[in-house]
């Protein structure tokens, strides 16, 4: 099953990940990003990649994995 | 599942992110990106910031590399200029190559800066491209001082920019107030006191009257007499759509290419825009709309890849308006619709708390947009709220509680 992965030190808290799909990203006081579900099933791929590709500075993947 | 071939014209976010939403969605046809630039496709943010700056090297803003077009099955076309449409034969025209046959073409040709009207020659420039910003920081690093004529984004951008490399910089804008075309001017005022207490020299409510000189040894002549000396200058006066190109196809272009709700041409059911060149009918605020910033971009791009995959399912675009400006520490972002006479309430100051939030609304109850800066728990309550709309006193209840002073004064 894919997974979501993420870059914390490159997060900025931009929070587009999180109004994307905020079933699997959240922001942590500091604005860095959390995880809340890292595995991502076949029906949320689409949702949670495009959540992931809307972040400014490319601090989240979905991989294989 | 749709095929045919799509071409989208314009390599930049809005085009790559078509590109790849389509393969998102299932589409099985053909993809042609082309581009103007012969550069791979790049992220444009970054230009008045860290690759400024010196600090991110070229290929970590790559938007796509052949590899991964190849593997998402995505043509690249770069380095050739879109000059005309046949909206009747469904032929795209290029300069230097042959014309191109879409069922659905996508336009993301995006805009392009309001040229210097104190001529450009070296050393006058603006920021835009990738090579705009490699031609500045050249410049830059030759020393000397800058003058930034626009104290809009991009030139509040650089300026920070060019004060962390240790330069002189003097910022001017005929504006009274920097921002406050967007902010009201109490914020406003914030931001000019931002820029000073970084040592950047401002000069408010003045206009440029010319530059003279050479690259390394300019003038700047200003409305009230006064002149700035600057070996580099650069000019932040605004965009305009490059939708010129357009102009004898048929299709209505108005300050960007006219469309209805779901992004699709009002002339040609077949043609979609996405991003700076994109004037789209908003349902939600009942009128025209065109947005020049980098999550517009995406968020379009992504409806219009639905939209194309799944016709008999089309998705009106009806975003929540966000952009972000990094501008010395703080980090600023605008969410809804700031700009107009509306009330406003501050929560936070920047002196006391080094954070602060200014909620804007028109009727004293609903949130119509706020402006965030340093503050990422605001951030989210304000994107969030406007979407559910949550009303300004329920955000006042949230997040004044989380306030804390800073002891050391500004942030």
């Amino acid at each position: 099953m894919p997974v979501v992965k993420a870059d914390l030190e490159a997060c900025q808290g931009y929070a587009n990940c999180v109004v994307g799909a905020s079933d699997y990203f959240d922001l942590d006081d500091d604005g860095v990003v959390e995880i809340l579900r890292t595995e991502v099933p076949e029906a949320d791929r689409a949702r949670v990649t495009e959540a992931a590709r809307s972040c400014p500075v490319s601090a989240l993947k979905v991989e294989e994995a | 599942m749709s095929a045919g071939t799509v071409v989208i014209v314009g390599s930049s976010i809005a085009g790559v992110r078509t590109a790849q939403s389509l393969r998102l969605e299932g589409f099985e046809g053909e993809i042609m990106l082309v581009g103007e630039e012969t550069e791979l496709p790049y992220d444009k943010p970054p230009l008045s910031k860290s690759v400024l700056a010196g600090t991110t090297d070229e290929d970590s803003i790559r938007l796509l590399t052949q590899e991964q077009a190849d593997t998402d099955g995505i043509r690249l076309l770069l380095g050739y200029r879109a000059v005309g449409l046949d909206i009747t034969e469904n032929m795209l025209e290029l300069e230097g190559h042959e014309p191109l046959h879409y069922d659905q073409l996508v336009v993301a040709t995006g805009a392009a800066p309001r040229p210097s009207p104190w001529g450009q020659p070296p050393g006058i420039h603006v920021l835009r491209t990738l090579e705009d910003a490699r031609e500045l920081r050249r410049d830059l690093l030759r020393g000397g001082s800058l003058a930034v004529i626009g104290a809009g984004f991009i030139g509040a951008e650089a300026a920070a920019t060019a004060r962390s490399l240790g330069l002189d910089v003097t910022v001017i804008d005929p504006v009274p107030v920097p921002m406050s075309r967007i902010f009201n001017p109490e914020i406003g005022h914030w931001f000019g006191d931002l820029h000073r207490e970084n040592g950047v020299n401002t000069m408010f409510g003045v206009g440029v009257e010319s530059v003279e000189g050479e690259g390394g040894n300019f003038t700047v002549h200003l409305t009230n007499g006064k002149s700035v000396p600057a070996a580099t200058v650069l000019v932040g006066i605004g965009v305009t759509p490059n939708d010129s190109w357009l102009s004898a196809s048929g299709l209505l272009v108005d300050n960007g290419v006219v469309l209805n709700e779901y992004c699709q041409a009002v002339d040609a059911a077949n043609v979609y825009a996405v991003g700076d060149v994109a004037r789209w009918r908003h349902q939600k605020h009942g009128e025209d709309v065109r947005i020049e910033h980098w999550t517009n971009a995406v968020e379009q791009a992504a409806c219009v890849a639905h939209n194309i995959t799944h016709p008999d399912q089309p998705r009106a675009y009806t975003p929540i308006e966000y952009v972000w400006s990094d501008q010395h520490d703080w980090k600023i972002q605008v969410v809804g619709r700031v700009g107009g006479n509306v009330d406003h309430v501050v929560i936070g100051h920047p002196q006391i708390h080094g954070r602060f939030v200014a909620l804007y609304t028109t009727d004293g109850t609903t949130l119509r947009g706020a402006a965030i800066v340093n503050w990422p728990k605001a951030l989210l309550a304000c994107r969030i709220g406007m979407a559910q709309g949550t009303t300004v006193q329920g955000l006042r209840d949230k997040l004044e509680p989380q306030l804390q002073p800073q002891p050391t004064g500004a942030s």
